[in-house]
């Protein structure tokens, strides 16, 4: 049972999503390809924690049928740079577990996803979020002041899921003046399924001009106020497979349920018809 | 920091205070007194009211001024009638002083005014140095004066008896005139102005004040005698001066200012610690000479003053050398007074609106500041019934204040001309009812300019709710009721300001239409000011002050309190999220557990460069290299192992150890390396840990919070401490706790002390004592009560070590002292120059290492100065005026006095040096405490009271109310009666409590209960074998004390062989537990030693053995906590003796039953 805060940012690390790797039906093998089955960490990226499925798939295959890997969810291309929690809330909430994801090694859909030829590739992606995040919270200024090797432990942290070993460093980037009781401006980002536009991000800050603490219900009024509209419920706001109480206030969010790219990656999804 | 008043005057002669921690103005109830002038320090308020009479506002404290009264009777004995009153002629009085010169009858003491009250009827003295005396108090000598002793001998030919009686000041919170009586009758002129300061001047008498007031006729007036006991003061004394003088200011210190009529300045010089009214003036220009300064304000080391054109001025230069600064710098703003306060804060009433203003970011770096910002909150009678009476009268008490200031200018222009300008101010202000009924007719020309300063000054509300009008977009209900007022009063400004009755009367229907509108807000809602004091305000630069925008005040005060009022970890938000993860995990994790993990666990080194001790020949800080590997143990707990790698002679070589074998991470005091020691069970028992140094005290910190969350991962521990934890202090100051194994009582096979993981917590405290059911509390080492607030980590555990909302800012002063030596030759008398032999001449205290004001540094990297070297007068044995005292060589006793045997003299100068860090203890103001202990009581409803004593540090003995597991720290004190100081308490099962006074006698308290939580009387209990007594603790059944040697003892007075101890503790269940002087290990001494004693048994309170634990510099310990049930292990043989006192009290078994034990457990 959780009692504490700290608690909080252990669950969203440790969270894991069990995923079902299928290869694509398309693709040509020497022998049948079995599924793969694997515990996805929510707060990482595919193209990162899925060297085993690969390898797997591999087995069976013959090198030159073999292109760079991607991934699909019911014909939805899944996009690496965004972290694997959202993906899975964005595309699959609501679904039967495990998550089945089919693996593609031919006709990489460049107009919906970047290549990742490596992992500095993901590294660079993560490191520029945590920048940018920090350009809105901080004008720069932690990150900016840290070392190289504070940013390298950031990434190795990720990479290898030390959870210890991140927070060591991640929480300067949390710290803020208490007269201000809050980051300048909250870094967050805003999915929408039904949309063409990827996401929405704003300047929107923690506290009002006249000292109000704002709240999650404040920020989707400002930034998207359908996601709330008082018609029966259309729409579920989901951070990290769960779905806050509107009025939990947007800095504690920004703390506490951030990805390790310290964005607050929100998505608001239909909600379940039954 | 606790919260402080700042006091002021409106212009209706109202008193208010505004709380440090409050939103809204106070009035002062004592409502029947208009008052002119307040001056503040913290523990009192002095003021001059309309009546031009000086009065006194004490405020309450839980422990009451009272004053003991004593008078000796005498005896002389003789063959007729025994011991009798029938003295000798030659002899002393029959009722007298201690010395017997002074005649003293019993009905000879008088209350020394009306505020004070007997306490009690007088009564005999039973204690004679420690020691009870027999029934009636007498004590025997062989004649007057001689050395007296409590038995009666043969050749005792005369006796006496101690009388006490005490008297209690009982006008507190309330304003006691003080009557205007100088040495030698009545003053002639009434009070005009008056300050009061000079604390830090001598803390000798304790709570000493200087007061200084200016009559009406310019004279300058210095009371003396007022201190802790008479906090009235004695009488005035009058002070010579150059001029005549308008106004004075005093600051804390020896900075004491005044204006002259002329619009110069006078400075006081040569006041000292034995001259407190100083000795001469000097003069001290205008800051601009063709416009006179009318006010002055002065604090420990800055001077501020408003010329007549209401310019503020700020004094360059200041310092105690030089108490008249180097030159005048203008500072930005209309002021017309100013008033500094503690820390050099800087409070100021602006001349445009009288609005309250403070001087934000005065530092002791930057004494002037960087800008004005408006105190702005409600008053408490702010919603009035009907407000057209106030309005009226703001117009014409506007109209007075104003004129005070033009009136000065006025007349001090014309002073050559103008014959007797006071009379013209006592006109004014003895006028003012007057004026008030007719403010709108009044002939006298300064007025005819008033109507539109009052048009001026009273701004239209619009500005004072602006911040709401800001706000309001997003509320459009808000931004219309604003905008009606401000057309409202735009409207009524001008109106007002003619005077015009009929327009007031509309105005008055509005304002109330308004208030129906809004309740809070009218339109004469601004306060107009007259006097501001905060002399008694305690804020610094750090402080976080909620006055500075009424209306987010109130909204982020309402906030605040929501947020109080539900806890943020109760909020249904924060319950919601907790649960959906719990849900998640079980959905998206508990039934896929089989599942591969997608990144594999991996080691994760970290590293770094240290220095470390290397604690054999040549002993150096050598520069290793150091690693900490981490990984998953075998049962998925995570543990490590710590390298430090080195070269010797050209060979590379490697230290390590196990961080699940590791006891303890402690910092260690060292004044220039950020150094900290690494001990395991090993180490300990050998005296030998790593000592290591890391570059910046940063690096350090990192490192010691990676390395304490490591260990306590190892062992499976997080989150705060549990409730039976024990708690120690070492003489850093740094806190440890250590949870109990019930193996430790163990009988007869305990786990050995050395094996115990400690954890530090953050703070800084000296002592800290706790209960089995959570109630900690702690002192720190400027004696400032703390209480534990259920959290951990602060310091220097940031982010994941440590608890978010339950850790706040602590600090804590201590002095630093050097010892100056001399030695007297023949030709220049006492010189700096020693002997060759002698000790340093700036020296410690033992002589043995010098000791400069200028090399001398702070304990440790963490403490900054915060006060200059002084001389410290307050050593024991007394001193001479400058702080000297004599013996006959280094090293002996020295005393207060010079013979003509003293060749040398030593005195002690003292430093403060402050340190702030954070940790989850909240500060319990008001009163420093010396010692506290905490009733340990098993399980209990949240409550249930549960007794909690302490002593303060003047020696009261303080009982605290309202503690129960809601409310650790209480509500409020409640004072016990002592005829002496006391320092030791210690409160034990079935509420016994036991105390030591200073004398070293030993005290039980009768009568406590639960319906009678203080008791009622004390009991002398006579000291073994006449030793004097230092510390006390009680468990259920037995009582232990420490004497002054630091032998330990038993109720039966077994004495140990002689270990000294520094602090046991003792808890119910008979645990034994003291820090030791000198513990000798295998590789080095170790002092201040964590030691049990074993085998301790209701039946044998000496127990058998000592068991040694963590020790070197460790000062406290606390075992109260621990109620942990050991498991025992019956031998056969000490079956019969052997009754777990546990079992006592919980389920006291039948004898049978225990006898059959053995069989039960086969």
């Amino acid at each position: 049972m959780i009692a504490d805060d700290k608690d909080v940012l252990r669950d969203v690390w440790f969270g894991r999503i069990p995923t079902c790797f299928t290869l694509y039906q398309d693709e040509v093998t020497e022998r049948e390809a079995e599924p793969f089955y694997l515990l996805l960490p929510r707060v990482s990226y595919l193209t990162l924690v899925t060297d085993k499925v690969k390898k797997h798939f591999l087995k069976v295959m013959k090198a030159e049928d073999v292109e760079e890997i991607w991934f699909e969810y019911e014909g939805t291309p899944l996009k690496w740079h965004y972290p694997i929690g959202l993906l899975f809330d964005l595309h699959a909430s609501n679904t039967s577990l495990p998550w089945s994801i089919t693996v593609h090694f031919k006709n990489f859909p460049e107009r919906d996803l970047l290549h990742c030829p490596c992992n500095s590739v993901i590294e660079a992606h993560f490191m520029s979020s945590i920048k940018e995040a920090d350009a809105l919270k901080h004008k720069s200024q932690v990150i900016n002041d840290m070392q190289k090797k504070d940013h390298k432990q950031l990434w190795m942290g990720l990479q290898n899921d030390k959870f210890d070993q991140f927070w060591a460093i991640n929480r300067k980037l949390m710290e803020y003046p208490t007269e201000e009781g809050g980051f300048r401006y909250i870094p967050f980002r805003i999915y929408l399924t039904m949309s063409d536009r990827p996401f929405i991000q704003k300047l929107f800050r923690p506290i009002s001009p006249d000292g109000h603490t704002h709240t999650l219900g404040d920020l989707l009024k400002e930034v998207y106020p359908v996601a709330i509209a008082n018609e029966a419920k259309r729409y579920q706001v989901v951070i990290h497979g769960i779905e806050p109480l509107l009025e939990t206030p947007l800095q504690w969010l920004s703390e506490h349920l951030s990805h390790p790219d310290n964005f607050l990656h929100i998505s608001v999804i239909p909600a379940p018809s039954d | 920091m606790p919260v402080s008043l700042l006091w002021a005057v409106d212009v209706y002669g109202r008193v208010f205070s505004l709380s440090t921690g409050g939103q809204q103005w106070e009035h002062c109830c004592d409502a029947v007194l208009e008052f002119k002038r307040l001056t503040a320090v913290q523990q009192c308020c002095w003021g001059i009211a309309c009546d031009h009479h000086i009065y006194l506002n004490v405020h309450a404290s839980d422990v009451p001024i009272r004053y003991q009264e004593e008078a000796y009777e005498n005896q002389r004995w003789n063959p007729v009638d025994n011991f009798s009153d029938r003295l000798l002629p030659s002899d002393r009085w029959q009722w007298s002083d201690i010395t017997g010169l002074e005649h003293k009858p019993l009905d000879g003491f008088l209350l020394p005014s009306t505020n004070w009250e007997w306490e009690g009827d007088w009564y005999i003295d039973e204690n004679f140095g420690g020691e009870p005396t027999e029934k009636g108090g007498w004590t025997y000598a062989i004649d007057f004066p001689a050395t007296y002793t409590i038995d009666k001998k043969w050749n005792s030919c005369v006796r006496r008896r101690r009388w006490i009686r005490y008297r209690r000041y009982k006008a507190t919170d309330t304003w006691a005139k003080i009557p205007s009586e100088g040495q030698s009758g009545p003053l002639p002129d009434p009070f005009n102005d008056i300050s009061c300061g000079g604390w830090e001047i001598s803390e000798e008498p304790r709570g000493r004040l200087s007061l200084w007031a200016v009559s009406l006729q310019g004279k300058v007036w210095f009371r003396g005698g007022i201190h802790h006991h008479t906090p009235e003061g004695m009488s005035w004394e009058e002070v010579s001066l150059p001029g005549e003088v308008v106004q004075i200011s005093c600051g804390p210190g020896d900075l004491v200012w005044a204006v002259l009529w002329e619009g110069q300045l006078i400075v006081r010089e040569g006041i000292t610690r034995d001259c407190p009214q100083g000795s001469s003036w000097v003069v001290v220009d205008s800051p601009n000479p063709e416009v006179g300064t009318i006010h002055v304000a002065v604090g420990v080391s800055v001077v501020w003053a408003v010329t007549k054109d209401n310019k503020v001025w700020f004094r360059r230069g200041i310092n105690s050398h030089n108490p008249c600064g180097s030159g005048w710098i203008g500072m930005v703003g209309e002021m017309v007074m100013i008033s500094v306060g503690l820390n050099d804060q800087v409070w100021a009433i602006s001349r445009e609106d009288r609005a309250v203003y403070f001087r934000q970011g005065v530092t002791s770096t930057e004494l002037s500041g960087k800008a004005w910002k408006a105190v702005s909150v409600p008053r408490d009678g702010d919603i009035r019934p009907n407000s057209s009476t106030s309005t009226s009268s703001l117009h014409s008490a506007g109209c007075f204040f104003s004129g005070e200031v033009r009136a000065q200018s006025v007349m001090s222009e014309d002073s050559d001309t103008e014959a007797d300008p006071q009379r013209a101010v006592h006109e004014m202000l003895s006028d003012r009812e007057t004026k008030r009924d007719g403010a709108a007719a009044t002939s006298i020309p300064e007025e005819e300019v008033t109507p539109g300063d009052a048009e001026a000054k009273s701004p239209p509300p619009a500005l004072v709710l602006s911040p709401s009008q800001s706000g309001g977009p997003g509320d459009p209900q808000w931004s219309t009721v604003d905008l009606e007022e401000a057309q409202t009063h735009l409207a009524v400004g001008p109106a007002a300001g003619r005077g015009d009755s009929s327009d007031t009367c509309s105005l008055s229907s509005v304002v109330t239409c308004m208030l129906g509108l809004e309740g809070l807000y009218g339109p004469d809602d601004h306060p107009l000011w007259a006097w501001v004091s905060g002399g008694g305000c305690a804020v610094d630069c750090h402080t976080q002050l909620n006055w500075f925008n009424s209306v987010t005040a109130l909204t982020s005060s309402i906030q605040a309190m929501s947020l109080s009022v539900s806890p943020a970890q109760t909020a249904a938000w924060r319950k919601q999220i907790f649960e959906q993860l719990n849900e998640r995990s079980k959905r998206e994790i508990d039934n896929f557990k089989h599942y591969e993990q997608a990144i594999e666990q991996s080691v994760w080194v970290k590293k770094g460069t240290m220095q470390w001790w290397r604690d054999w020949k040549p002993h150096k800080w050598v520069d290793v290299r150091f690693a900490l590997e981490q990984f998953s143990g075998p049962e998925g707990h995570k543990d490590g192992i710590v390298f430090l790698y080195y070269n010797f002679n050209e060979e590379k070589k490697y230290l390590h150890a196990f961080i699940n074998e590791v006891t303890i991470l402690v910092p260690v005091l060292n004044d220039s390396k950020h150094t900290f020691a690494i001990y395991t069970a090993e180490r300990t028992k050998q005296r030998w840990p790593i000592k290591l140094a890391a570059a910046t005290e940063m690096e350090m910190h990192d490192w010691l919070a990676l390395l304490s969350v490591s260990c306590c991962d190892s062992r499976g521990i997080q989150g705060p401490p549990s409730k039976q934890a024990i708690w120690s202090i070492t003489c850093k100051g740094d806190i440890f706790v250590s949870e109990p194994w019930p193996s430790l009582e163990a009988c007869p096979y305990p786990t050995p002390c050395d094996q115990m993981f400690w954890r530090q917590v953050g703070g800084h405290l000296r002592l800290v004592e706790c209960n089995s059911v959570g109630v900690v509390w702690g002192l720190g080492y400027d004696h400032t009560a703390w209480v534990y607030t259920g959290g951990y980590g602060g310091g220097f555990f940031q982010g994941l070590a440590s608890s978010t909302d339950n850790i706040f800012t602590q600090t804590d002063v201590k002095s630093v002292y050097i010892y100056e030596n001399q030695r007297w030759n023949p030709v220049t008398g006492y010189t700096s120059r020693g002997l060759p032999t002698d000790r340093y001449m700036w020296s410690d205290a033992t002589g043995l290492h010098e000791c400069t004001k200028a090399s001398t540094k702070p304990p440790s990297p963490h403490w900054t100065w915060v006060t200059e070297w002084a001389v410290d007068y307050g050593v024991s044995g007394g001193t001479d005026r400058e702080g000297w005292q004599y013996a006959a060589d280094f090293p002996t006793s020295y005393h207060g006095y010079k013979t003509l045997k003293d060749f040398v003299r030593r005195r002690r100068w003292a430093r403060k040096c402050k340190l702030t860090t954070t940790g989850p203890w909240q500060e319990v103001p008001p009163i420093p405490l010396s010692d506290v202990t905490i009733l340990p009581c098993g399980d209990q409803s949240v409550v249930e009271q549960i007794p909690l004593w302490a002593i303060s540090n003047k020696g009261d003995v303080l009982c605290r109310l309202g503690v129960t597991l809601l409310t650790p720290a209480g509500t409020s004190w409640l004072h016990v009666g002592t005829d002496q100081p006391f320092k030791s308490i210690s409160i034990g099962g079935a509420s016994q409590v036991w105390a030591i006074a200073r004398d070293g006698s030993a005290f039980y308290r009768g009568s406590v209960s639960t319906q009678n939580p203080a008791g009622d009387c004390w009991y002398h209990i006579p000291s073994p074998a006449r030793q004097k007594l230092k510390q006390v603790s009680v468990g259920r059944t037995s009582v232990y004390t420490v004497d002054e040697n630091g032998t330990e003892m038993f109720p039966r007075y077994y004495s140990f062989a002689r270990l000294s101890v520094y602090v046991f503790n003792v808890a119910l269940s008979v645990q034994v537990w003291i820090i030791a002087d000198k513990v000798q290990g295998s590789h080095s001494l170790s002092c201040g030693t964590v030691c049990h004693r074993l085998g301790v048994q209701p039946m044998e309170p000496k127990g058998q053995a000592w068991d040694y634990g963590i020790g070197g510099g460790w000062d406290h310990i606390t075992v109260r906590g621990n109620n942990i049930e050991a498991p025992r292990v019956r031998m056969p043989s000490l079956t019969d003796a052997l009754r777990p006192p546990s079992t006592l009290a919980a389920r006291p078994l039948p004898a049978g039953n225990t006898e059959n034990g053995n069989a039960v457990q086969c």
